[in-house]
């Protein structure tokens, strides 16, 4: 018997940070412009020394300018989007839950370009447009998939799947309209991309991803016993009710943030949540954190990967989730049934 | 008390006086339950008035066919519900008042075992037993390991420990949720159809550990149960439910009537009482008489 303690907690944490640096060291290196490791590390450690004035300028530009920027909104995207998952899976009691195949991703795309047409210039209203978007789905999800008052896991992956090709519909309706505009970014945006940046600034993201992380933390016992049975841990004195709203209110956020960032990236949020469970138990106290932080790996490892399979062309980075999320969610679907 | 944890199965311990007050652990006082009004007009109960008390070492079986009110009532013992009528009070605090990681911490319910959807250690779930006792975010103090390892050696599942939930045979895995609800240190312990999916083997030896719980670790218990036989043998008290009625409480003995049992149930019953005073009930012909075929 060997309960988890914060220690624990905080050795995989440190474990899996050095992972994430290696593979955010490893991206910054690949690409056009030709990098050493060494200069690498050398810019990296006299920028954090506050020495940013010795970097030579072409580094400057590269590394702060261009890659490092698009890695640390991915690092966020991730890990917005794997707690979110890791959170529905919970409140969902579905282990194939998952923002993207639930529909919650295209919800919260449809509101984003929603927002785009009606209100351009709004500041956050993106966003808003994109968490409201994610929480309708979800509702609408949740509730298409109850039968006889209970949540049937099948209808209601189906249910999500169906609403994501619905909402899909209408967001291919909307961009027919949108003339003028480039479509290619448009469709690589639906596809889950980084190559836009977002008109926000990344501290405001890393914040809010933070908080709402945070606030999934703060249930992380209740939820253990809530998917060892609701109906049980209601008895041993958890508010349920309480504790679904607080997770159902910050995975939409997240989800929402995510796909205001980059678009509908699929599986991370389903994926990682797995293979953390798989390393360090189903606890959502070690869950949580992990997944965060496997989930900001996963999208820098995906990211890096499409920007140079096919360089100098960049593939959309949710396609490199697909291709390997959707084989791995097909396996764990027939392994269920089975 | 001398007599009471001398016998290991409660034998020859028939026609038991009403606990004193002080000794009382639950008292349940006319309460009644009718669930929601539906569009067709006046409330159905679900459950007329009922009146018992239980002290510490006593087991109480709830009997009854389907659909009698019995799932209803423990709900109502449990504090989920709350009663439109009368009251539930348990260590004379109203059930359903109590905040709910105070009540779990006087009441455990043991009910039937569901699929986990991801895998987990029996100490992890034993330990989730621990959960009234934390606050937000807790992490499990040695206090609560050293009482879910008591928990454990109680149901005798120590050995248990480290192996996965999905991997316990049926009569290990019910053994484990009740040290889970043991874990809880709870005073009143309530279960619904513990021996459901046990063979006549693993019934017998749960029903002998609630006798010993009882007796030994002065807890309440209360079994709803489809087992005639093995209630008779192993409670205090019988509450027999019918349609939402309760229709006789009392020691086995007394309530175990033929002319009661048989229209409660709907079949042919005979009752004899064996030599340690505890009644048994088997089924006679049912091919003859008023149970016969019926067209």
């Amino acid at each position: 018997m060997q309960p988890l303690t914060p220690r624990r907690i905080l050795g995989i944490c440190a474990l899996l940070g050095v992972v994430l640096f290696v593979a955010v060291v490893i991206s910054l290196r690949l690409g056009a412009y030709p990098m050493s490791f060494r200069a690498i590390l050398t810019s990296l450690y006299e920028s954090v020394m506050g020495r940013g004035d010795q970097i030579p300028t072409d580094y400057q530009m590269v590394i702060f300018g261009l890659r490092l920027p698009r890695i640390a909104f991915g690092i966020i995207v991730g890990g917005a989007l794997a707690v979110s998952g890791a959170g529905f899976q919970a409140l969902l009691r579905n282990p194939l839950a998952d923002p993207y195949v639930l529909g919650v991703s295209s919800g919260a795309a449809l509101g984003a370009i929603v927002s785009l047409i009606f209100a351009p210039h709004v500041p956050l209203a993106m966003q808003g447009a994109a968490f409201a978007g994610a929480g309708i789905t979800i509702l609408a999800v949740y509730f298409l998939g109850r039968r006889g008052g209970q949540i049937d896991s099948s209808t209601l992956l189906l249910a999500g799947i169906i609403s994501a090709s619905f909402l899909s519909a209408i967001i291919m309706f909307l961009m027919t309209t949108l003339s003028g505009r480039d479509l290619r970014g448009m469709a690589f945006w639906l596809m889950g991309d980084l190559q836009t940046p977002p008109q926000l600034p990344l501290g405001f993201l890393f914040f809010v991803s933070l908080a709402a992380i945070g606030a999934i933390y703060t249930t992380a016992s209740d939820l253990n016993l809530i998917l060892t049975g609701e109906q049980e841990a209601r008895h041993l004195g958890v508010n349920v009710a309480r504790v679904k709203l607080v997770v159902y209110l910050s995975a939409s956020l997240l989800t929402g943030l995510a796909v205001s960032v980059s678009g509908a990236i699929g599986y991370v949020g389903l994926l990682v949540p797995h293979v953390m469970r798989m390393l360090f138990g189903s606890d959502y106290r070690i869950l949580i954190p992990a997944s965060a932080l496997g989930g900001a790996i996963a999208i820098v490892a995906a990211d890096t990967l499409a920007r140079t399979v096919a360089s100098p062309t960049e593939l959309p980075v949710g396609a490199m989730t697909a291709i390997v999320g959707a084989p791995v969610f097909i396996y764990l679907l027939r392994r269920r049934v089975g | 008390m001398s007599a009471r944890g001398a016998s290991l199965e409660g034998a020859g311990r028939g026609g038991n006086a009403p606990p004193e007050s002080s000794d009382v652990r639950l008292h349940v006082e006319q309460a009644s339950y009718a669930y929601a009004v539906t569009d067709r007009g006046a409330p159905k109960f679900a459950l007329g008035p009922v009146s018992f008390k239980a002290s510490r070492h006593e087991i109480i079986s709830i009997l009854g066919p389907n659909a009698s009110g019995k799932s209803t009532l423990l709900k109502l013992l449990a504090g989920v519900f709350k009663p439109i009528s009368g009251f539930v009070r348990v260590d004379s605090f109203d059930a359903s008042e109590l905040e709910p990681k105070a009540r779990a911490q006087k009441v455990a319910l043991v009910q039937q075992d569901r699929k986990l959807l991801f895998p987990l250690r029996v100490w992890e779930f034993v330990l989730q037993g621990r959960y009234p006792y934390g606050r937000r975010l807790r992490f499990e103090s040695e206090e609560d390991c050293l009482m879910a390892g008591n928990a454990l050696a109680q149901v005798g599942a120590t050995d248990l420990r480290d192996r996965w939930m999905e991997q316990l045979s049926g009569g290990e895995k019910q053994r484990v949720i009740l040290a889970r609800a043991l874990a809880q240190q709870p005073a009143l312990l309530l279960l619904d159809e513990p021996t459901q999916h046990l063979d006549i083997g693993g019934k017998l030896e749960l029903l002998r550990r609630l006798r010993r719980l009882a007796d030994e670790n002065r807890y309440t218990v209360v079994v709803v149960t489809h087992e005639l036989n093995l209630a008779a043998e192993f409670s205090d008290r019988i509450l027999l439910l019918h349609r939402g009625k309760a229709l006789a409480c009392g020691p086995p003995a007394e309530v175990y009537q033929r002319e009661i049992l048989e229209p409660v149930f709907d079949a042919p019953l005979d009752v004899e009482i064996a030599p340690s005073g505890r009644p048994r009930v088997m089924l006679r012909e049912v091919n003859e008489g008023p149970w016969g075929p019926r067209q």
